[in-house]
């Protein structure tokens, strides 16, 4: 059985991936990290989960229909994934890129678990991922992501309130339930698989502090050309 | 019968622990299965050995005597029948991506065809089932363990019948019917530009994996070299003899 995801890789380049639920601030601070990489001359490549063109027509038709079961869901991630990881992901880490993945597995870890599919099947399924050299998980009480997403007036989506289970027909209702058993999932992943946890609770500013210092330890010795680490 | 299996062991992922009608390894946890009337007869075998002819005639002779059918094939899914069409016209799709669609196809027809048929006690003709799909993984090089880990979700078949035959009299009766295709042929994996060789190279892998599954997974296998009529008698007396006691 191919156990890639638990061994660390020899490409040249290096993955930061970021992790938390919607709400957690993780697009946020991995858009300022890329701002920072690039600014110190790093060639930085950067992922969103569920994004290759081709999956994205089934996961968009099985979303409109409220067609996806838990399995599928999972398994057009799955897809979508590997797609990813062999065309966006594999070749910048072999041309010495630093590639940032905003969710990765562990997204899958915590999700597609929270929705009942088994818990040692979905690991087992993205055992042929590359481990990442650094995962941030952004951890945030639940009733904080409900406030930020609100205050953003952003629509609860329905696959992301988890409606599909049909625990509650009220969307904020159905996203506390749903997203607090993600969070739980997410926890266990914390020793498993080493994920760094940052307490999303600090301004954006004092997080992204931590997530450079962080990501500067990670990347001593890579080669880089400029030594200079931006103007924080 | 069901209380005596053993939980999947988590390091395997366990398809080998199984009883017909349970699910292989570690299934879909929110969808217990419990006691269903249905059964799942699966008919395997490679490209052009004749399955689907073989398929309808057991379907009408099951259907005289009462039976209810359904059908369920490869890429019939409605959910993912336009995007793999999409990725064999492109040719873009690596092979783990290609294997992981014709899971997602699978487990969409698994939750909304065949367990519900099952339930409401209908059997299910399955025009092949994962095994198909493992061995053209397996042919590409997809590690077998992981393989076999996937398709933990699918269902163990009541019966697998295996259309046996041998690479010379496929190539014949493809040759007589529609022509070699091109992923029939596993073009795909460049082992000869000619499509002839091609043909052969990648079936014999093929039937190669079918025969290693077979012990594996109890194939009951039947020699699909003789005249339709021939291989459909030989058929409908085995499905007889497993449906008989129930009947």
């Amino acid at each position: 059985m191919l156990n890639t995801l638990t061994r660390p890789h020899e490409y040249p380049g290096k993955l930061l991936v970021v992790e938390g639920v919607d709400g957690s601030g993780k697009t946020t601070q991995i858009g300022l990290l890329a701002k920072w990489l690039t600014a110190a001359g790093h060639r930085v490549f950067l992922t969103e989960w569920n994004s290759s063109a081709l999956v994205k027509a089934a996961t968009r038709a099985g979303k409109k229909k409220n067609a996806l079961t838990p399995m599928t869901f999972s398994l057009l991630h799955a897809t979508d994934f590997a797609d990813r990881l062999l065309y966006k992901i594999v070749p910048p880490l072999k041309a010495g890129m630093i590639v940032l993945a905003d969710r990765y597995a562990y997204t899958a870890f915590s999700r597609d678990v929270a929705r009942g599919v088994d818990r040692q099947w979905v690991r087992d399924l993205y055992s042929f991922a590359v481990k990442p050299d650094l995962a941030l998980y952004f951890r945030v009480p639940i009733e904080v992501s409900i406030e930020r997403l609100l205050a953003r007036r952003v629509k609860l989506k329905f696959y992301e309130a988890g409606m599909d289970m049909g625990w509650s027909s009220n969307p904020v209702e159905s996203f506390r339930l749903f997203q607090g058993k993600v969070i739980e999932e997410y926890d266990r992943l914390v020793d498993e698989y080493g994920l760094h946890v940052l307490n999303a609770a600090g301004t954006i500013t004092e997080q992204q502090r931590t997530v450079r210092q962080l990501v500067a330890r990670e990347l001593e010795g890579i080669d880089e050309g400029d030594e200079d680490d931006g103007d924080e | 019968m069901r209380e005596t299996r053993t939980m999947a062991t988590s390091d395997t992922g366990g398809i080998e622990e199984r009883l017909p009608g349970d699910y292989y390894g570690h299934g879909l946890p929110y969808l217990p299965l419990g006691d269903y009337p249905g059964k799942i007869i699966a008919i395997e075998g490679t490209d052009g050995v004749g399955r689907s002819t073989q398929i309808q005639m057991l379907r009408e002779w099951l259907e005289v005597r009462g039976y209810g059918v359904i059908e369920t094939g490869w890429t019939r899914s409605a959910l993912m029948q336009p995007t793999i069409d999409l990725a064999k016209a492109s040719n873009t799709l690596n092979k783990l991506t290609f294997v992981l669609l014709y899971a997602t196809d699978f487990a969409d027809r698994l939750e909304k065809e065949v367990i519900p048929a099952l339930k409401a006690g209908f059997i299910v003709l399955s025009d092949r089932y994962i095994y198909t799909a493992i061995a053209r993984a397996a042919v590409r090089g997809v590690d077998r363990g992981w393989l076999r880990s996937l398709y933990g979700f699918a269902i163990a078949p009541h019966q697998v019948f295996y259309l046996k035959v041998d690479v010379e009299t496929l190539i014949c009766r493809v040759l007589e019917s529609r022509g070699m295709d091109y992923w029939e042929s596993g073009m795909d994996m460049k082992h000869a530009d000619d499509i002839y060789e091609s043909f052969r190279t990648y079936q014999n892998k093929l039937l190669k994996e079918y025969t290693a599954m077979s012990r594996e997974y109890q194939f009951n296998v039947i020699d699909a070299r003789p005249r339709v009529e021939i291989i459909q008698d030989e058929l409908r007396r085995r499905v007889e003899a497993f449906l008989a006691p129930t009947a």
